[in-house]
């Protein structure tokens, strides 16, 4: 079968920063995105949580540009005050077209 | 029904394994917003207007005065930084809808049917807004101050908080959960009034089991939400254990002064003065969250759920109850 490589983007954020992500991301380039509700702990222990919601994993397949864009605005608008972290990995996909 | 919410505590401490599911939560949350709001619509729609005025601006004036001096408290007496302080500001700027509740039923059972203002919801939403703005507000300026100064000196790139513009605030807030379930009942209750309202009486009345129930079920949460909070009270320090208990008692004295100066009656005034010593928890954590993120939310959560909301619940209501009798009868 004919695949490519892609890049997947995984975010696990608190829930609270859901809308502003999927605009960061839309903006970014991104085509689309998958969210997940996700629990756990870090660093930071709590969050505003409790009341709030927990934390949300966002997954998206882009290519390397728009994924390193998409880890730029992170570093600067969110990972210095809010609970997220985020990781790449390589894919492989059909129908790349999809994607980028 | 206060039992209740000694009894979450409680079951937190023995560390219980008992939780509330979030979707309930959110649920009870939005059915007793939704039943506050109609049922003020309802009292509102063969009420006089004017009746309203001075109650409103006394409720407005409270907004103002409430985050500016828990602000000023914080940042001088308590040394916090200006996110935190605004942060907190914001919580007891704005208000409790449960306190508001609790604090009806209390002059209720003390003073008998009629003896709240019917149009006390209406000053509810009116309180709500007010008192969180005007912190963040603060909030964001005074950052962007230090932000300038701090940039001319190091050059480090001023903070995410300040880019957020502030329509985008105002359109979170207005169309927060609180906000539309409480504006939404009542002009569906202005708009039905009593023959309308009737057919869903027993579902959405304060005064039906339903309510009631709803009510004891949402205090247990708040219970357990509060004593998980209780072992964060160590990081909060004695300033601000001290603060959640002095502030209040002022607001609520101010509270209860400016309502009698407007011409509410004793039971009115015990409310407008719960309202005003009270802290937000629904509305303003994740408007704080959003827009002042450098602010601790341990700080304000903790003040405000694990703090006043029991100090009010337990006696803050019963003082300006007290406060409300001595100043009205004279």
């Amino acid at each position: 079968m004919n695949t490519h490589n892609l890049t997947l983007l995984v975010i696990i954020a608190e829930a609270l920063l859901k809308d502003r992500l999927i605009h960061s991301i839309r903006d970014a380039g991104a085509k689309g995105f998958t969210i997940t509700e996700a629990a756990g702990e870090g660093s930071r222990q709590r969050r505003v949580g409790e009341l709030l919601g927990d934390n949300i994993k966002i997954e998206v397949i882009v290519n390397r540009e728009i994924a390193e864009r998409i880890l730029v605005v992170l570093q600067q608008d969110y990972f210095p005050h809010f609970a997220v972290i985020a990781y790449l990995s390589d894919v492989q996909v059909v129908r790349e077209e999809k994607y980028v | 029904m206060v039992l209740a919410f000694a009894f979450g505590i409680v079951c937190r401490l023995i560390k219980s394994e008992l939780a509330i599911p979030r979707d309930l939560y959110t649920s009870l949350s939005i059915y007793l917003l939704f039943a506050l709001g109609l049922k003020g619509g309802v009292e509102l729609s063969h009420s006089e207007w004017k009746e309203l005025l001075w109650p409103a601006i006394a409720t407005i004036v409270i907004g103002c005065i409430t985050p500016i001096s828990s602000y000023l408290t914080l940042r001088h007496l308590g040394r916090f930084s200006i996110a935190d302080a605004a942060g907190i500001a914001a919580h007891y700027g704005s208000v409790s809808a449960v306190t508001f509740i609790a604090t009806e039923k209390f002059v209720l059972a003390n003073l008998g049917e009629g003896s709240v203002a019917p149009f006390m919801p209406t000053l509810l939403t009116l309180l709500e807004i007010p008192g969180i703005q005007i912190a963040l507000a603060i909030g964001v300026l005074g950052l962007a101050k230090s932000n300038v100064t701090k940039e001319t000196a190091s050059g480090t790139p001023a903070s995410v908080s300040s880019k957020r513009s502030m329509g985008a605030i105002w359109h979170e807030l207005l169309t927060a959960r609180s906000m539309v379930l409480l504006v939404g009942g009542m002009v569906i209750g202005i708009i039905v009034g009593y023959d309308g309202f009737a057919s869903v009486k027993p579902f959405f009345d304060k005064g039906e089991w339903m309510f009631k129930g709803a009510l004891t079920l949402f205090l247990l949460e708040m219970g357990l939400v509060a004593g998980s909070r209780l072992s964060d009270l160590r990081h909060a320090g004695i300033f601000l254990i001290i603060f959640g208990i002095v502030m209040p008692i002022m607001h609520g004295a101010l509270g209860v002064y400016l309502g009698s100066l407007a011409g509410l009656d004793a039971g009115s005034c015990t409310v407008l003065g719960a309202m005003a010593a009270s802290a937000s928890y629904i509305a303003a954590p994740p408007a704080v969250r959003m827009t002042l993120p450098e602010a601790n939310p341990t700080f304000y959560l903790t003040a405000a759920l694990a703090i006043t909301f029991p100090f009010n619940l337990l006696f803050g209501i019963p003082l300006y109850f007290r406060m409300a009798l001595a100043i009205v009868a004279t």
